[in-house]
């Protein structure tokens, strides 16, 4: 048993990734990576969502009516976020300026509902628990490597401390403006997912067209 | 008047809901591989958001915002904490209405539009539509304009990229970049081009 815990947990992460793979969760992925540090709670916040809507639902799911499934997921997901949407108001009141309505976003977030519509409909509630963690750690990986690259090369700071030394402020590095903008965030996922297909050759694509030679006579 | 004319060219280019805040990502690369159906999904988006942000907008002034309960007898009662449960759930049922009209009067309508709109009560696009009124606090004619064209801004950008889809896919891409890759790169592309309308002022 230990063994297929360790499995949902690690397999999210980059063999069935819900952001490289799964095309979940890609609204919230790309606007609130302009910094580490937001990326960071915004990771926080998804996974235990994802993980505590898995299991709420998870063991009501044999209660759950099925055509009245998606309003009964919603509610129990809405409860979830207004959670946690309170605490970041009372705790970490910039924090949740700078997330502004991405928080309440996480309702939509597709890797929620998914999780729950395909996993914890059918699993018993730890199981679900787990694979919730575990697609959330999985998001929050894409989340935190694209938030590195935006930082580091577009403010040159981490977590808000200074690593590459700017110009205006008398160091060498001169950063790159366009990182901090949002369309960069394209860019950078989709460079990952190349990155990502070209170590795991399994998950590439299959071509609709293919180009063909026409040998000349 | 001006303001309304402003306000709506800013929801459609300059603020696009698509391509400057990402909402409705999911769908909008999952659906967009043919024109003819990202038009049908757009046009869904555009009433489906014209109807719930001005409903969200009363909902909120009418029922959620301190004080608001007065007609009531409730002077001091505040309920915004309430304010995300309650628009989903409008939305749910608006969608949930909408098709059921349209499954009644309309079927050719609702055959055209009819798969589109399940997905739609989960577009973020539709919720943060009502979370940018919300935060902006626009009045019931603002938010009326505001929804209509940030439907439209949504609608218009999926139908661009489809149409860019549908040329790529004889292009020659390298094997990791085939499908979800090279569609997140043309859609960064695209996202900068909008930008060149950052500047408008009207």
């Amino acid at each position: 048993m230990a063994q297929t815990y360790r499995k949902q947990l690690i397999d999210p992460l980059v063999d069935n990734n819900p952001i490289t793979l799964q095309v979940l969760g890609i609204c919230s992925a790309l606007a609130v990576t302009s910094s580490l540090k937001v990326a960071f709670v915004m990771t926080i916040a998804v996974t235990l969502v994802t993980a505590f809507a898995s299991m709420f639902i998870s063991m009501l799911r044999n209660h759950i009516p099925s055509s009245i499934r998606i309003i009964v997921q919603m509610v129990i997901i809405a409860s979830l976020v207004i959670l946690v949407d309170q605490v970041l108001k009372a705790y970490a009141f910039e924090i949740s300026k700078t997330l502004a309505v991405f928080v309440g976003l996480i309702i939509t977030n597709c890797i929620v509902m998914g999780r729950a519509e395909a996993f914890a409909m059918k699993n018993p509630p730890f199981a679900s628990f787990v694979d919730g963690v575990g697609n959330g750690l999985g998001y929050g990986l894409i989340l935190m490597l694209v938030g590195f690259i935006r930082e580091l090369f577009g403010s040159g700071t981490l977590f808000g401390i200074t690593v590459l030394p700017t110009v205006n402020n008398g160091g060498w590095y001169l950063p790159n403006g366009l990182l901090l903008l949002p369309p960069s965030a394209f860019f950078i996922i989709g460079l990952l997912i190349w990155a990502f297909r070209t170590w795991k050759p399994a998950q590439v694509e299959e071509r609709e067209h293919k180009i063909q030679t026409i040998e000349a006579h | 008047m001006q303001d309304l004319i402003s306000l709506a060219v800013k929801a459609i280019f300059v603020e696009n809901l698509a391509l400057s805040f990402f909402l409705g990502m999911c769908t909008f690369l999952a659906v967009s591989k043919k024109v003819s159906t990202a038009i049908g999904l757009g046009i869904s988006v555009m009433i489906v958001q014209s109807i719930t942000v001005p409903a969200n907008n009363l909902i909120l002034t009418y029922l959620l915002a301190p004080g608001a309960l007065s007609w009531a007898g409730f002077t001091e009662v505040d309920l915004t904490f309430l304010g995300l449960i309650s628009y989903i759930g409008v939305i749910a049922a608006l969608v949930q209405i909408l098709e059921m009209i349209l499954d009644k009067y309309f079927p050719p309508l609702y055959n055209a539009l009819g798969v589109f709109l399940p997905l739609i009560t989960v577009n973020c696009a539709i919720l943060g539509g009502s979370l940018f009124m919300v935060e902006r606090s626009y009045d019931l004619t603002e938010s009326v304009v505001y929804g209509a064209s940030s439907g439209f801004g949504w609608a218009l950008a999926i139908t661009a990229m489809a149409g860019i889809r549908e040329k790529l896919k004889y292009s020659d891409i390298p094997d990791g970049l085939q499908g979800l890759g090279i569609t997140f790169i043309s859609a960064g592309l695209m996202a900068l081009a909008f930008m060149s309308f950052s500047g408008v002022k009207l």
